[in-house]
């Protein structure tokens, strides 16, 4: 009976590969949790997109719960994010741009045709910032405590839903 | 014939001008060693765009990010394990076409070795158990039974 028993052995070695493969097959790669999180918001000294005289530096972030976006007119999603950007705007949620890789004109353009939902933005041509923030594609947002601590990060399009579900409850947890 | 060869030499083209839009950017290396790590490094970091591409062959915009970064390091002196973690520290393990040992991945790198262990004792067993299956004398009934087949073969 226990011989017997032992040729069932490879049958559940099989559902166990198959169990662990199924589950992968539901995964998101592109859900990833940022290597920044927990982790306090990288230093820069950057001008802002609206007033090239006008430099910021992290302590800018300091202070207030903030929701901080990086996007950029070559891409097609910040635009389609935009209204709800607004919306977290409107609902007294403080969000801070990163403009990146970007031109100061396109920036500019993007922001009086599609609202401008951002205290100031942080012009990052060269997207040096978004190197340090790990960005490897726009849109992304990360949520940066008073004290200047990356709490959230959301890769891609914010959706309606995301905001009720995730972006205001997160907000509220650090405020 | 010279169709053959012909449209043969069109496909080694064809191929070759994909070959050249995939490989990148030229980049001057005083140094032969230098430029062997470049390679080895861009050839190790995963891009973390594309799900399953290194940084040197692709042209997604954070792979030229992370190439020119790789770049800058290497002529800046610094060595292959820093600027694997200056990489891992902005994008993750994720860009790590190896994964550095610790706490989380002891498994990973362990179970191999633990498998093949496993494996031998296993080999050792089953070899231990027939040699002391084969070493066993017959049984009167076997015996019987052996002596049995033999003479009903022999009479056939």
């Amino acid at each position: 009976m226990r011989r017997r028993l032992l040729l069932l052995l490879p049958l559940v070695g099989f559902l166990l590969l198959a169990g662990f493969l199924y589950v992968g097959l539901s995964l998101d790669p592109f859900h990833r949790d940022s290597e920044l999180l927990a982790n306090e918001f990288p230093e820069f000294d950057l001008p802002t997109l609206e007033d090239p005289e006008r430099r910021v530096d992290v302590s800018s972030l300091k202070g207030e719960v903030s929701l901080v976006n990086v996007w950029g007119e070559w891409c097609p999603t910040c635009k389609q994010e935009m209204p709800q950007l607004l919306d977290l705007a409107e609902r007294g949620v403080r969000l801070v741009g990163i403009n990146y890789k970007d031109t100061r004109e396109k920036g500019l353009e993007f922001l009086q045709e599609f609202g401008n939902p951002f205290e100031f933005n942080i012009f990052d041509p060269d997207g040096d910032l978004g190197f340090e923030l790990g960005v490897y594609g726009a849109p992304e947002t990360f949520l940066v405590d008073r004290d200047g601590i990356i709490r959230y990060h959301h890769t891609g399009y914010i959706t309606p839903d995301d905001v009720e579900q995730t972006i205001l409850p997160e907000v509220k947890k650090w405020q | 014939m010279a169709v053959i060869s012909r449209s043969l030499a069109w496909l080694l083209l064809a191929l070759m001008a994909g070959l050249a839009n995939a490989a990148v950017e030229v980049r001057e290396f005083d140094d032969p060693v230098l430029e062997q790590r470049y390679r080895e490094l861009t050839s190790s970091l995963r891009c973390p765009k594309c799900e399953n591409q290194a940084i040197d062959e692709s042209n997604a915009p954070v792979s030229i990010d992370m190439r020119d970064r790789v770049y800058q390091l290497l002529q800046e002196g610094r060595a292959d394990m820093e600027i694997r973690n200056h990489m891992a520290e902005r994008f993750g393990d994720y860009v790590l076409y190896n994964p550095r040992l610790e706490g989380r991945t002891w498994l990973l790198w362990g179970l191999p070795g633990v498998l093949v262990i496993l494996g031998a004792v296993l080999v050792m067993l089953i070899v231990r158990s027939r040699r002391q299956a084969s070493a066993r004398e017959l049984s009167q009934e076997e015996r019987a039974r052996l002596d049995d087949l033999i003479k009903r073969e022999g009479s056939e």
